[in-house]
Order: structure tokens, then sequence, then C-alpha cells
């Protein structure tokens, strides 16, 4: 809180307080919209699990349980490192500030090697929907919805990991530049609040595709 | 009074909570079949997105506005949701 006093906030906000919280009203303004483009895919996963609860039980079967979990506490474990980064820039201490960026780059990139080689081993299966999609047993075509909406879910979550993954090297690049300091601290904030959301999404994706059998 | 700002002390206790509640998750999806099972996994799940909104997206220190703009996608989620499954259930007659 010692910088808040120091350093003025720009000219149109009255207290850094107010500017740090329009920054954060910004932000959620944007993450409204994502919960509910997020939400409507999983109103699609809810009306087809409804109809088809048999299909959504074999279908889960043949993922990877394990591959789930580990992703679940690899993600929560870098949220972890973003949050502590995001305390970092506060008190101005950017050789921190880098090092927990650091460690949430890389869970973040460990996430999505073992998704992308679960991806891989569903492939070898045949569990790709599509006409290579290969099922024994009665249940063929919704096991191949299931698996449909598995790869539609988190593939999405993919590409906003992805994203994340880019905004956090942003990031390091600005701090490697001096450009972050504890006044200018927004930044870190508003792409620690992205990276939280993500991490969101997949504690509802992993129960819903995981936990299903 | 409450705390302006977060602490690294409740960012450790946020997390050792969510890892508690991974585990107690995956561990419950071990037992046999049963119909409580989805329900659950989804409360644990809500209670995990609850303590993540709140600590590490600092809810818990953003005044009353910002938390209500936080809510307002929920709020629109529920109408829609309801809305769509108020159709889906109520097709049972047409079979």
């Amino acid at each position: 809180m010692g910088n808040t006093l120091l350093h003025p906030a720009p000219s149109h906000f009255s207290s850094r307080e107010q500017h740090d919280s329009a920054n954060h009203l910004g932000m959620w303004t944007f993450l409204s919209t994502e919960i509910l483009f997020f939400g409507g895919v999983l109103a699609c996963y809810s009306i087809y699990r409804w109809t088809y609860p048999q299909a959504f039980h074999v279908g889960s079967e043949h993922l990877e349980y394990w591959i789930g979990t580990l992703n679940t506490g690899i993600l929560l474990t870098s949220s972890l490192f973003m949050a502590l980064g995001d305390l970092a820039i506060k008190a101005g201490a950017r050789r921190a500030v880098t090092w927990n960026l650091v460690a949430t780059w890389l869970l973040g990139a460990t996430f999505l090697g073992l998704k992308f080689y679960e991806y891989y081993l569903t492939a070898k299966e045949g569990h790709v929907p599509g006409s290579h999609f290969h099922f024994d047993g009665p249940l063929a075509p919704q096991v191949e919805l299931f698996m449909f909406l598995y790869f539609a879910t988190t593939g999405l979550h993919a590409m906003h990991m992805m994203f994340g993954l880019g905004a956090i090297t942003w990031l390091l690049w600005l701090n490697h530049r001096g450009k972050l300091t504890a006044e200018h601290n927004a930044p870190v904030g508003m792409v620690a609040l992205y990276w939280h959301f993500v991490d969101c999404v997949w504690i509802f994706l992993y129960p819903l595709l995981y936990l299903v059998s | 009074m409450r705390a302006t700002e977060p602490t690294a002390k409740v960012y450790f206790l946020n997390y050792v909570a969510l890892m508690v509640l991974l585990a107690l998750t995956a561990t419950l999806s071990r037992f046999p079949p049963g119909a409580w099972k989805t329900p659950v996994a989804l409360l644990i799940a809500a209670a995990k997105l609850t303590l993540v909104f709140v600590f590490f997206m600092q809810l818990w220190y953003q005044r009353g506005l910002v938390r209500i703009f936080a809510a307002t996608g929920f709020f629109w989620l529920a109408i829609i949701g309801t809305l769509t499954f108020v159709d889906y259930l109520s097709r049972g007659w047409l079979q």
C-alpha cells in the first residue's frame, strides 16, 4: 500500500484505488462474456449428457483419469505462482516477478504438453470423432458425440491457455525492459485475472469429463 | 475492518485448500457409481471456483460494484440455462 500515496493516479482518476478498481471492473466485464461463452458450450454438454447418460459414462472411462487429475493440480499450482507474481510487482520486486512468471509459464506449458499427449493416446485408440472414429459397442454414435464435446471443450480451453502463455511472455518482455514497476503493475494484475479464470474453466471441465464414470 | 490487500499467506492457504478439495474429489470419484457422485463433484468444483474467485481473483478486496459485475455472467447463464432446460425437460410427451 506504501506506493499508493507516493505515486499519483492518471488525472481522470481521483485515486490509485479508483484506478485499480476501474481496471478490475473492466476485466470482469470481459470475463462475464467468457462465462457466457463457456456456459453455452456446457449447456450443450448438459443437454446431451441428460439425453445419453450411459454413453457419457462409457466415453469418460476412455479418458486418462490420471492426466486429468495431475493437470488440475498443475493448473492450481500455476495460479499460486501467478498470484505471487502479482504480489511481487506490487512490492516492486522485479526479479521475484520474473521467477514467478517463469514458473507459471512452465506449469502452463506442462499442462498443454500432457493435454496433447492425451490427445495422441485418444487418436491412437481411434476415438477422434470424424470419418476415422472407431468404437466397439452399441453406443458408438453417442460415444462419438461425447468425444466431440471432449475435444470441443478441452480444445477451446487449450486455446485460452495458449493465449495466456503468450500474455505471460509479453509480461516477461515488459519486465525485462523495466516497464513494470510497483506503480505500473496493472498488466500483471489483469493477465493474472485472465489466467485464474481459465483455471476456473478447467476446474469444471475436470469433473464433467474425467469423473463421470 | 476488512483487509484491503491480499498477502502471500492468504494465497498459500488458499492453494492448500484448493489442493485438499482436488484430492477429495479425485478420491470420491473412485467410489462405486451412485446418484450422489455428479452433484458432489460439481459442488466441490463450485467450492474451488469460489475460492479462486474470492482470493486469487481478489473479489474479497474489491468494492461491491466489481463483485456485482463478477456475478452478472452467472446470473445471465442461470436464466439461459433454466429456459433451455425448461424446453428439453418438458419434451417427454413427444416420445
